[in-house]
């Protein structure tokens, strides 16, 4: 008897402010305006993708002191973007990543629980735990937190977020307009919270939302991250995109989730992917060198390295050997405001290994870094390409990915309308949404029922 | 008699309506108000009748009867939704009219609204605006948790004690839109140069810190957001007494203001327009709309009727900071050219029950007036800063580093 085919989870992740976007290609179109949005979101719908992704950045990048100029910058504001995304598709699901360090439960439990409401159930939350001073001075309370908090204070916060989207267990409106009963009781939305982090009590003002709670996303891929993940989340926005390295993860966060009482198809793994198709596998790899070239100029390669490097090393030639200097194992000051550099946690390592492998290749900076850093994951014909991402799927490397194209916005399009068909070719792939909610797509139960039972219950 | 100008005509939605028991009239859709299709078919409609914009409201608790504190009545309208969301969620949906969400200034991030506001402006191509309120509610503050608002002194906010205890939140909010406002300006309109030459996405030249410090809070810019369509989306606030009518005069494109006759309007408008000089502004276009919550009927004495009729539903007459009209059209639009010849350039009026007062407004009000010449008979801007006249601003930073 053989297993039953895993059914594949594809969502589209509009590229953000990052250098896997090739903005000079003639064909890319605005990362603000709205109507890139529509485009992109409409392609993904067209294709019975489960989601719409979007990352968040608090603070323009610096590096060497002066604001990234080289890649992508500015995004608009992730909320407003997802919800006037809803007035333009039906059933595709708003993934919004909004960070617990800089808000506070209350508003952002309300956006949510608003989004899902405007949506009709398909909103989601990517929580992330960017902690540093460096963003914090765009905020009100200069907030930040020592590293060693960040997740404490998530934890808290979306605990504090469940308490207010469960205030509201959904029969709480009559609107009985003869008996001029609105409410069934006074008390609706109470709450009350005293913790480390928050000490809030009050009424929290959005009735339940058609998904009950948003689903919750988590992106952080520390020791910390993949317990935060196993204990709270529904799904992982992961990095790790290739077999080994896949399934390593995802066995590992899998494994945790017994000892939070859940089990292991309680959590999604998603890990973040890019893609390059072409006609024929000689064309794709072609395609694929071009696009990295275009990707990584000399002077993106530089940059890269001063992530490591922690150093100006803006007077080394790209073409040539990696610097003969050490990194700064100080505090990063180099490059600011950048997941990335957190990416690195071993500089010293990295560099032994990248001077190994420049040497033995005779590569020079840039091709070092257009070879080492972000490779797509996925290049080949779409029949290859198809195999592959299933193959993964089935080896429990993920349970999908979060495509993100190199060209905004109609870079998703080659996807949609030649890979999409194979996977569903091979039964791994939905043809038509089979409910309305981003947690029908996702299969992952509603938590209305459960709050109802347990106040049958109790 | 000499034509009047033009005037311009907003419309406050709220819930239901502003009547406390419009929930229960027959069209009124109470179990539809946390849906997009309601708001969707309200804004619509307004739009049909050419209104400059619609305000949302808003509140960071359940909505109450009582001025500063939560009440337990379970026989009116509690829960909505996140305005600026309402606001995105309908604006793709409409072309020309202008959207305008409430946001409350003393719990909020303003680099997180600015953003928002932003967005808003792009996703509407240029329609976006905002209403600051600030939040005197001891239990707003503590769904927060981040600071203490004591009760108001005799529980007022109009009161000299009341206006006093909420001094420090007003000028907390026009230091909050101030910040907005620079961010807005923080990237100046052609900072996105995609050189591909020199493999420069943007000029960093033309990216700025807004250095914000005020006593609350500071903000250190440049906006993630680049600068939207309109350069800055348009700020409006409502007041009642001489602290809000500073923050009007210093920080607002629009103030709402709640005369209830054409002296109150000239005493109101004078200290307004003196602040405003005083505030440097005086060459600023600033707008001074009357707020008047409506009933209106086409029959002669249905309006009153109606009104009483719902007072007594809820138990008790109706009262309001705005004048309530109750009336026809007619009487209405000579009330609004009454209420206009101080110096009042529109009004803002607050459907008492929107599903009977806003298509009044639109359908019989807005004839009427174009009947006199006194409103507009097409759209004939794009964006609500050209709607208002108001022009779009230079960014503060491209003068200094021109
Ligand atoms: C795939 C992936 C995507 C991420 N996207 C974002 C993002 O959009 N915004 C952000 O502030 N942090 C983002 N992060 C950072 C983390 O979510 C996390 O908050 C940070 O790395 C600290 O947590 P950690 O030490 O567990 O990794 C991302 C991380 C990963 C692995």
């Amino acid at each position: 008897m053989s297993k039953p085919l895993k059914q594949i989870h594809l969502a589209a992740h509009f590229p953000g402010v990052n250098n896997t976007t090739v903005w000079s290609d003639p064909s890319a179109g605005s990362h603000i305006e709205f109507s890139s949005f529509v485009e992109f979101a409409q392609i993904a719908e067209r294709a019975k993708f489960d989601f719409l992704f979007l990352a968040e950045g608090l603070r323009l990048r610096e590096q060497g002191g002066k604001i990234y100029d080289l890649d992508v910058v500015g995004r608009p504001d992730t909320f407003t973007v997802l919800a006037a995304l809803a007035a333009v598709t039906d059933r595709l699901g708003l993934t919004g990543t909004i960070n617990s360090t800089f808000n506070e439960p209350y508003e952002v439990a309300r956006q949510f629980a608003s989004l899902d409401h405007l949506s009709a159930g398909r909103a989601a939350w990517n929580v992330v735990t960017s902690w540093d001073a460096f963003t914090g001075e765009n905020f009100r309370r200069g907030g930040f937190l020592p590293q060693e908090e960040r997740y404490s204070r998530a934890k808290e916060f979306l605990a504090t977020a469940h308490e207010l989207f469960d205030s509201w267990h959904g029969d709480e409106i009559l609107a009985d307009q003869e008996t001029g009963h609105f409410l069934r009781e006074a008390k609706a939305g109470a709450f009350e919270h005293r913790g480390q982090h928050f000490d809030i009590q009050g009424q929290f003002n959005v009735p339940r939302s058609p998904q009950g709670r948003p689903v919750i996303f988590q992106a952080g891929d520390s020791e910390e991250g993949r317990e935060f993940a196993a204990s709270s989340a529904d799904a992982i926005f992961s990095r790790h995109a290739t077999l080994k390295e896949g399934q390593a993860f995802y066995r590992d966060v899998k494994d945790r989730l017994v000892r939070y009482g859940r089990d292991r198809d309680q959590l999604l793994i998603l890990p973040a992917a890019t893609f390059v198709l072409g006609d024929t596998e000689a064309e794709a790899q072609e395609t694929a060198r071009e696009v990295r070239r275009l990707q990584v100029s000399g002077a993106t390669a530089l940059k890269h390295l001063e992530f490591v490097w922690n150093r100006d090393l803006s007077s080394y030639d790209p073409d040539g050997p990696l610097p003969d200097v050490e990194p700064d194992l100080g505090e990063h000051t180099v490059a600011r405001g950048r997941a990335q550099v957190r990416m690195y946690r071993d500089p010293l390592a990295i560099v032994r290994e990248w001077r190994e492998k420049a040497e033995a290749n005779n590569w020079s900076i840039r091709d070092l870094v257009i070879e080492t850093g972000n490779r797509q994951s996925f290049v080949g014909t779409p029949e290859t390409v198809a195999a592959e991402i299933d193959e993964l799927v089935q080896a429990d490397a993920s349970d999908g990915f979060i495509l993100v194209p190199h060209i905004t916005p109609g870079g998703l399009a080659p996807f949609a309308d030649k890979v999409v068909p194979l996977l569903q070719e091979r039964g791994v792939f939905r043809t038509e949404y089979a409910g309305t909610t981003l947690r029908d797509h996702l299969g992952i139960h509603h938590p209305d029922a459960e709050s109802r039972n347990e106040r049958v219950a109790s | 008699m000499t034509t009047p100008a033009p005037l311009h005509l907003a419309v406050a939605l709220d819930g239901t309506g502003w009547h406390p028991a419009s929930w229960r009239t027959e069209n009124a859709r109470p179990h539809a108000l946390l849906t997009a299709p309601y708001w969707q078919d309200l804004i619509t409609e307004a739009e049909h009748g050419l209104l400059d914009f619609v305000t949302i409201e808003d509140g960071l608790g359940l909505q109450s009867s009582h001025l500063t504190d939560p009440d337990d009545r379970t026989d009116q309208v509690r829960g909505r939704l996140d305005a600026v969301l309402v606001a995105a969620r309908i604006a793709p949906r409409t072309r020309h009219i202008g959207i305008v969400p409430t946001a409350i200034t003393t719990h909020t991030e303003p680099f997180h609204l600015s953003k928002a506001l932003a967005t808003l402006d792009y996703v509407s191509t240029g329609r976006a605006g905002v209403r600051v309120q600030i939040s005197a509610k001891p239990h707003e503050a503590a769904h927060f948790g981040r600071r203490k608002i004591d009760p108001l002194p005799d529980g007022d906010y109009n009161s000299p004690a009341g206006q006093e205890a909420v001094r420090g939140l007003f000028d907390e909010a026009a230091d909050y839109v101030e910040a907005v406002r620079r961010l807005w300006d923080s990237w100046e309109d052609d900072a996105e140069i995609r050189d591909v030459a020199t493999g420069r996405f943007v000029d960093r030249d033309k990216l700025h810190y807004v250095d914000f410090e005020g006593e609350h809070f500071s903000v250190k810019g440049p906006s993630i957001t680049p600068r939207p369509p309109q350069g800055q989306p348009i700020v409006t606030a409502l007041g009642h007494a001489s602290i809000p009518y500073r923050l009007i005069a210093r920080s607002a494109d629009v103030g709402y203001v709640t005369p209830h006759d054409a002296d109150q309007a000239r005493a109101v408008l004078a200290e307004i327009r003196a602040e405003q000089a005083a505030a440097g502004r005086a060459d600023d276009t600033l707008h001074v709309f009357g707020d008047l919550v409506v009933f209106l009927d086409d029959e002669p004495g249905a309006a009153r009727a109606r009104r009483e009729r719902l007072d007594a539903l809820a138990g008790e007459p109706y009262t309001s900071d705005a004048r309530i009209f109750a009336g026809t059209p007619a009487e209405l639009a000579d009330l609004l050219q009454e209420l206009q010849a101080p110096g009042l350039t529109g009004f803002r009026l607050r459907p008492a029950v929107v599903a009977d007062d806003l298509p009044a407004i639109t359908r019989s009000l807005v004839p009427e007036l174009q009947r006199r010449a006194a409103f507009r008979t097409s759209y004939e801007a794009d964006t609500l800063r050209g709607l208002l006249g108001l022009p779009r601003p230079a960014s503060r930073y491209a003068t200094a580093s021109a």
